[in-house]
């Protein structure tokens, strides 16, 4: 009995520990297809203003610079949008409404991101070119609203349990020395919450930086480096739909083949450092052993 | 100072309460504009999709270059992802995720458990396609297939099971291991018989969202196991596959002459499959949670 | 003669975040008595009933001194078999505890890890244990109810039940009273009397009253040591130490 006992504790053990050898998994084929560039391709060429690769051009700051200029104005618009809601729903709606509004923004969460970039193609993109009177609509910004309806369930949710966190007595002590609701809010909860807000923000960030489908649908794909406030408004290339469109034509081992792992090895890191980061942020409340028998 | 001006509304008050006004609807506002495109995708996509749903529309084969016919490998090709990825992902997700709750110490080897669950989910979708192509379709030579596919799929699903699996087993109440224990049952058999079976809608909640946000992935399978055109419906696991989400992206951007009918039908498709599983998985969560015993 | 069933020789206990609850602890426990160990909270009475049935090897102990020998054999010995101690070693705790099966669930959860598969034998044993704690007549009709609709007093008799259908040798039980009203708590004391036969029991009782009500053999915890021990009688009427005379009349509490 007790050696079945011990063979399942090990089996439980090991699939416990799976998931650190995954991740180095995935960053050792990362590097194994990835590393090579740095051979092939000198670290001038690299960092040079064009990406064209059929002529053997392999400059990635434009590819750098469009997946920056939409995640960046993507969360200049989520931000105020996730976070309003998240207050909506965490202190000033009440229990009915609460209860549809959340499901709601779940709703969102789960909407693929390819039916995005197909609304994004027939819907955003014809209103953007005559709304904003655009040679077409195929721009950053596009990509950017539709990144920000991608990460707002995300940042809603985050926020909104950091919102919940704050202890009730701050809230009491407040009524109870007059203070409105929304003094309340601003000057007491919002505060209070400012790390979990702060994770809320990061891990938005990370969900716009690696989302691949939506912008490769709808940023024109162009790969220009920024030039001033009209990139926003015009088409540019991700890293993330660089990897995406060109990995099915490239031939393997080439030097554009280990150049498109080499921007996924970019990717990785950074996403990599938002998600530690934002795990240190948040704490988990330890479990008592000692309640049951007192 | 006489009494009445004692009981006069002092001015700042007034101030307040008409911030509070302000703030307030501003935040509704907010909400409502969050709300709303949600709300108008989905039933657009509902209103537009519907002329093209057909009994033939589901389950017959596409004709005309996919310009006609049915959409029915795509359907079945995303089923047999999801078998898939529920084969590879579920047992080892659980599995590690009981480890976590009920058998890891707070040591360096546990923290470093949880940094890497945070960084695989963490990971862009489109770095998961380069790491399956690497690992998968390259290094282990199975090709472009619904099995590298499916592997690929399963590691990127990996930690919302594991941490939605730890969650639901966390919140079992403490005292209940000690019962078990105390009436001579080993670590296992109180898990097996007491913990995992209260554990286990919330278990069933977290599966069905990770497989739900699987299904609707393009990236990750661009390069391991999706094909736009299939002869016929895959006979075994190193077929390459037609995916619902994958063919959504090539009919809307690269077929020329595509009804329009057809794409949003296919739109629609996908996006009833996966709101059918959020709107499971929230009916156990909450039918679970009225029958709970604690 | 009185047979000595535990035998606690020189307990030190200390845990891993500087708490030391017991402190030198020489104490027997007698066969077919009722034993008692009172004294106000903190004194490592519970302590020492999870030491007992090694529940203690579940929480973060920095060292365990001492021996504790029951009939002879030290449990506190790494090579023991602590799954067959519990069995051999009940304990009932201060809030009742039902785990979330039904009734009868409930009770043969510890025959079936230990492996009994004969469900006419299990329905039987599970029969038995109800009646012994006077909860059968209650509930016959209703086993495969869940265990929480159970009243507190209930569900108290049921987790003795639990224990009873593993025949153990003692039965530990921690303030088992303190969330039940005085008819629940009648029932559970009234079964100890008749079950000392069967049974040796340590009880922390809730209060004072109860502890002077049961005792047959009393032991007075202050702080981690054992100031005073004797006959239940002897110990509440005639004290011989202050600090155990003061306790009792209510000096501190």
């Amino acid at each position: 009995m007790r050696k079945s006992e011990k063979l399942i504790t090990n089996t439980i053990r090991i699939a416990g520990s799976s998931s650190i050898l995954f991740l180095l998994l995935i960053f050792v084929f990362l590097l194994k297809e990835g590393f090579p560039t740095l051979q092939e391709i000198s670290f001038v060429e690299l960092l040079s203003r064009r990406w064209y690769p059929i002529e053997g051009l392999f400059g990635i700051l434009p590819l750098i610079s469009g997946s920056l200029i939409v995640t960046i104005s993507s969360m200049i618009i989520a931000l105020p949008f996730g976070i309003g809601t998240a207050i909506y729903i965490g202190e000033i709606a009440p229990q009915g409404l609460k209860e549809i509004f959340k499901p709601l923004v779940e709703v969102l969460a789960g909407i693929p991101s390819v039916v995005l970039g197909f609304i994004g193609i027939l819907v955003l993109s014809p209103m953007m070119r005559t709304g904003l009177n655009l040679p077409t609509g195929l721009t950053a910004l596009t990509g950017a609203i539709l990144l920000a309806l991608i990460s707002i369930p995300t940042i809603v949710s985050i926020a909104e349990d950091a919102l919940y966190a704050v202890p009730k007595s701050y809230r009491e002590a407040a009524y109870a020395v007059g203070a409105t609701q929304w003094q309340i809010i601003w000057h007491i909860v919002l505060p209070a919450a400012r790390v979990g807000i702060l994770n809320a923000v990061m891990l938005g960030v990370g969900r716009s930086l690696g989302e691949t489908m939506a912008v490769m649908m709808v940023t024109g794909n162009a790969p220009t480096l920024f030039s001033g406030l009209d990139s926003f408004i015009s088409p540019v290339r991700t890293m993330t739909a660089t990897i995406a469109s060109e990995m099915g034509e490239v031939a393997s081992g080439s030097a554009h083949y280990h150049i498109l792992f080499f921007i996924g090895i970019i990717l990785f890191f950074f996403s990599l450092l938002i998600n530690v980061t934002s795990s240190s942020l948040s704490t988990r409340p330890k479990r008592g052993k000692d309640q049951v028998v007192s | 100072m006489n009494l009445l001006s004692y009981y006069k509304e002092p001015k700042n008050r007034i101030d307040r309460n008409l911030v509070q006004k302000i703030g307030f609807t501003g935040i509704r506002l907010i909400t409502v504009i969050t709300i709303l495109p949600i709300l108008g995708i989905v039933v657009f996509i509902a209103i537009k999709g519907m002329p093209a749903l057909s009994w033939e529309f589901l389950s017959a084969m596409p004709r005309d270059g996919m310009r006609a016919g049915g959409i029915l490998p795509a359907i079945v090709g995303t089923l047999y992802l999801m078998a898939g990825t529920a084969l590879f992902s579920i047992p080892l997700g659980i599995t590690a995720g009981i480890y976590l709750a009920e058998y890891a110490s707070d040591n360096l080897w546990t923290r470093l458990i949880r940094i890497a669950i945070i960084s695989l989910a963490g990971v862009p979708s489109v770095v998961y396609g380069l790491f399956g192509l690497g690992l998968f379709v390259i290094f282990f030579k199975l090709g472009i297939s619904i099995l590298s596919a499916a592997l690929t799929l399963s590691i990127m699903t990996l930690p919302v099971i594991i941490s939605t699996s730890e969650e639901a087993l966390r919140s079992v109440p403490y005292k209940f291991r000690v019962v078990g224990i105390s009436l001579g049952g080993t670590q296992w058999q109180t898990i097996w018989k007491v913990i995992l079976p209260q554990a286990l809608p919330g278990i069933v909640t977290g599966v069905i969202l990770g497989l739900e946000r699987a299904v609707g992935e393009t990236a990750p399978i661009l390069f391991t196991g999706a094909t736009f055109y299939l002869p016929h419906l895959p006979s075994s696991p190193l077929d390459a596959t037609m995916a619902l989400p994958y063919h959504i992206y090539v009919i809307s951007t690269q077929i020329p002459g595509m009804p329009i009918t057809i794409q949003y039908g296919t739109v629609l498709v996908l996006l009833v499959l996966v709101l059918a599983m959020n709107i499971i998985a929230s009916v156990i969560r909450s039918r679970a949670r009225a029958k709970r015993q604690w | 003669m009185n047979n000595i069933k535990i035998s606690i020789r020189d307990l030190h206990v200390r845990y891993q975040d500087g708490k030391y609850p017991l402190r030198g602890i020489n104490l027997d426990i007698i066969a077919n008595m009722i034993n008692v160990t009172f004294g106000p909270a903190g004194g490592g009475k519970s302590t020492l009933i999870r030491v007992l049935n090694r529940l203690i090897d579940l929480s973060d102990v920095d060292e365990i001194q001492g021996e504790v020998l029951l009939d002879g054999i030290n449990i506190l010995d790494p090579e023991i078999d602590v799954i067959e101690l519990r069995r051999k070693v009940g304990v009932v705790f201060s809030q009742p505890i039902p785990l979330p099966l039904t009734i009868s669930e409930n009770i043969s959860f510890g025959l079936e890890v230990a492996g009994e598969k004969d469900k006419k034998k299990i329905a039987r044993r599970v029969e038995h244990a109800l009646r012994q704690a006077v909860l059968w007549d209650e509930i016959y009709d209703r086993l495969d109810d869940p265990a929480s609709s159970l009243s507190g007093g209930q569900q108290q008799r049921l987790c003795l039940a639990r224990v009873l259908a593993l025949e153990p040798d003692v039965i530990l039980l921690d303030e088992p009273t303190s969330a039940l009203d005085p008819v629940s708590t009648a029932k559970i004391e009234e079964f100890l009397e008749k079950a000392k036969d069967d049974y040796t029991f340590l009880l922390v009782p809730h209060n004072q009253q109860q502890a002077a009500r049961t005792a047959d053999f009393a032991a007075f915890f202050l702080q981690g040591k054992l100031v005073e021990y004797g006959i239940g009688e002897q110990l509440f009427f005639n004290p011989k130490k202050k600090e155990t005379a003061d306790y009792i009349q209510g000096r501190y509490g």
